[in-house]
This record gives C-alpha cells, structure tokens and sequence, in this order.
C-alpha cells in the first residue's frame, strides 16, 4: 500500500492541529481553513487522480470537495478526523464524475457491439483478446496503457474500493461509507476489482517477466 | 490439502482477511498457494508503478486560490455559500431555466393537444441555447481577447492578464453548470464541446496575473492548439441557428444534436 508514511506521533499532531483549525474557522477565522487546504490538498488530488485517472477532473474534484468541505464544517464531528472526512467528501464526488465522464464518453463512441451470443462486449474481453508479443510487451508504455485501461473497465464502486484500499490504505469501514454499502459487500467489491485487473494484466505482466529474465528488457 | 482460494489470498494481500493467522499458518506449508499469491503480488506490484503527476509544492496555495473567493465569510450553513455574488450569477441563470421551462410548459400544457412532453422538451431546449450561447459568446470574446493581447512595448517584461484570468473564474463556474445540464438533457454534443472549453478555462484561471511574453504566447498557444475558438464558434452558429429555426414553428420535432456531434 501506498499511503504516505507518518508516524504515529505525526499523525495525531496533525489530527489535533487540525482540529484547531476546524474551530477557529468555524469561529469565523477564514484562514484558518487555509491550512487545512494546503495541507491536505496534495493527498486528496492523488486520491482523486487516481480514481479518476486523469488531471483536470482530479483538479476539479479537490476544489469541491473542499468547498463542500467548508459548507459543511457544522456537520464535521470533532473527534472525527479532517483528513479522512474531507477524502470521504472528495471520493463520493469522484465517483459523480466518473459517472458523468462514462456518460460522456459512451455518447462520444459508437453504439456498443455485442457478441455472437447477444452478451454485451465485456471491455475487459478487449484488454484480453490483444494478444501480448514480446516486442510490445519490451516497452514498458504499452504495459502502462494496458493498466490504464484495466482500471478504467471497472466499475466506479470497484475503482474507488481499489484506490481507496490498496492506494490510499482506508479502512473498509471507511470505504463502505463512501459506498454505502456493507463491510462484506466492501470487501467483496475490493476482491472483485483486483480479480479483473488481474484477469487483464496478468498475461502481460507474465510476458514482460520473462523477458526481463531472458535478459531482452533493461 | 485445501488450498486457499483466490479471494482469501486476495483479501490477505490487501489486508482485509479474517482469519489472517490461519492463512499465514497454511501459506507456510503450501508452494502451490504461495506461488498463486507471487502472481497476484506481481500484478499489483506492477499497478504500484503508475504515476500520479506532481501538481507542484505551491499546489495548496493554488487550490485556496481557487476556492477562497467562492467561500462565505462564515461555514457551516449551505444558504450562505449560495450568497456569494458568483454563486448567486450561477444559481440565478439555473433557477431561470429551470423557471423559464416551468412557465413555458404550463403553456404548452393549456393547448392541450398534441405531445405536450415532445413542446415541453423543445421549450426547455430552447432555453438551454439561449442561455448557453450567451456563455459561449463571453467566453469566445474573452479568449479573442487572451489571444490578441500583447506587450504594449517590446521591452515590457510582463503583460497583465488579471482582467481575463478573473473572467475565465467566473465562467467557469457557469461552464460546469451548463455542462451538467447539457450531459442531464443527453446533449452529447454541447456537453462535450464545454468540457473542451472547461479544460482551457481552467488553463486561463490558473495562470499567474503577470505573465511573461513567453508564458503569454504558451497560452495562446495552448488555446490554438485545442481549436477551441473554432469549436465554440461552430457551436455557438449552430445554437443560434437552432434558436431561428424553433421559433417560428414550435411544433417541429426535429433537432440537431446528431449534427453538433461531429464537431
């Protein structure tokens, strides 16, 4: 997991620094949501990046989740955590962009195909069905678009169970709020998404293994 | 020996198991499973190389920025947010589709014939283009205006741009209502051409008040390259043509969003 390393020391000097600062602001101390802003904002853009996987929407999810952040401090328990209720804000508006951006995109492309059977063309059955070869397989961009594309066919609760579990670290509980839904079914939607990134990428990552070993990819 | 299965394995690689002991305990004893987990490992391992672009060290300041000028003096009630003069603009244009089309069905409603659904839907279209191509329009002023700017004099070492980059704030919040609303209509077309002119905003609101010559003429740049201009005026031609053609017979059904999907 990827979540940045603090100790724990660290950690609760800046739960309770932000605490302070959620006081003073709603005190009416405009700056002190400053700080809480720089803080936390390098954080909740890697967490929106990565659920939405591309730079403007992640700049468009961290403005409004702070925004919402702010319009909503009289809601924000004191023993809560700032930090990890601001990323439940900015994941849930996440997840409306993802919608939205899927929408958009299914507009933009052609009607879906179907298969022989009448099923609808899994875009993951897509990912699979390019065969690996090993000249492809050298460069290491190819593999890059081949994970692109793998996180973009889930689903946004399998995306944002996935980010937010093996990126970010969260608790289930944490998640399954996000969701709303259950702890099982959270940790049933995290097995899913690792189950079809691995379905997608496992060939590739195999093919660029044994490369490496026979010495053909620096 | 019963091996694990795929989601237990997966739910002990990502922390999530229950019986995490036991897992340990048999993953000590059994090749097949510890091989098994290597491979999800490798896959993982290989996700865990995907870069998250630094947005910079000032990126925090960047974002207050931003956001600073939309807050209300005091948190914690959603009305007070609503008062600021950018989301009143906001709101206002909103609150007057959703007004106009209201009012324009109740009189679509008293004919009483017909499709009354097929009359509401081209009623509030036809708001939608108005109110859309009056934002079109500052927004391709504006950007005439960032591509023709200048240094008055060749020796000037910076070029103010405050006066556009507080203009491009401004329609950007009108841009992402419009967008949501043309993507609510199912208006593909419209929907993406304002996401293109989002992107190109967001570029102009970001950028610092002085600007070099050099930075101004990446921005330009930056704006001819997307075609953004003439992609807004190609829309902004066709939503008054739209407007010209629904006027005088509000019972045509037909429409041209098909059309504007091929720009």
């Amino acid at each position: 997991m990827n979540r940045m390393p603090q100790n724990v020391d660290s950690t609760q000097a800046i739960a309770e620094s932000d605490a302070i600062a959620v006081e003073r602001t709603l005190a009416g101390d405009r700056d002190a949501y400053r700080v809480l802003v720089e803080r936390h904002s390098h954080n909740v853009f890697r967490l929106a990046y990565r659920m939405t996987g591309n730079r403007h929407d992640a700049e468009e999810v961290v403005q409004e989740a702070f925004l919402r952040g702010y319009q909503k401090l009289g809601q924000f328990a004191a023993r809560s955590n700032f930090g990890t209720w601001v990323y439940r804000i900015a994941a849930n508006y996440a997840i409306d962009r993802m919608r939205q951006r899927q929408k958009e995109d299914a507009r933009r492309e052609a009607p879906r195909t179907e298969s022989q059977d009448g099923m609808e063309d899994d875009p993951l059955s897509r990912v699979k069905d390019e065969a690996p070869t090993p000249e492809r397989l050298t460069q290491s961009i190819e593999l890059r678009k081949q994970m692109e594309q793998a996180l973009t066919a889930l689903s946004e609760a399998e995306r944002t169970a996935f980010v937010m579990r093996h990126w970010e670290g969260c608790g289930i509980e944490e998640i399954a709020a996000v969701l709303k839904s259950s702890s099982n079914a959270t940790k049933n939607t995290v097995f899913r998404a690792v189950h079809k990134l691995r379905l997608a990428l496992q060939p590739f990552v195999e093919t660029r293994a044994q490369a490496r070993a026979m010495g053909t990819e620096s | 020996m019963k091996h694990m299965t795929e989601e237990e394995l997966i739910a002990y690689r990502e922390g999530v198991a229950e019986q995490r002991a036991v897992i340990s305990e048999h993953l000590a004893a059994c090749k097949e499973c510890r091989e098994e987990l290597e491979r999800i490992e490798a896959v993982l391992s290989a996700l865990d190389t995907l870069p998250v672009p630094d947005p910079g060290a000032d990126y925090g300041r960047q974002v207050w920025r931003e956001i600073a000028p939309r807050l209300a003096e005091k948190p914690g009630r959603w009305w007070q947010a609503w008062l600021q003069p950018r989301r009143l603009a906001a709101a206002g244009a909103v609150i007057a589709l959703i007004a106009g089309a209201f009012v324009a069905g109740r009189f679509t409603n008293r004919g009483g014939t017909g499709d009354n659904s097929a009359s509401k839907e081209q009623v509030r279209e036809r708001i939608l283009v108005v109110a859309v191509g009056e934002h079109l329009g500052h927004s391709e002023r504006m950007l005439v205006e960032l591509s023709n700017a200048a240094a008055n004099d060749p020796k000037q070492k910076e070029v103010n741009i405050s006066a556009e980059q507080h203009r491009a704030e401004d329609l950007l919040q009108e841009n992402r209502l419009y967008r949501q609303t043309a993507m609510q209509e199912g208006d593909a077309g419209l929907a993406s051409v304002l996401d293109e002119l989002e992107r190109v905003l967001l570029d102009v609101a970001h950028s610092p008040d002085q600007v070099t010559p050099a930075q101004l003429e990446g921005i330009q740049k930056k704006i001819e390259a997307r075609g953004i201009l003439f992609k807004v005026r190609v829309v902004n031609k066709e939503l008054q043509q739209r407007q010209e053609a629904n006027e005088p017979a509000p019972s045509q059904n037909g429409t041209t969003k098909g059309e504007r999907n091929k720009v």
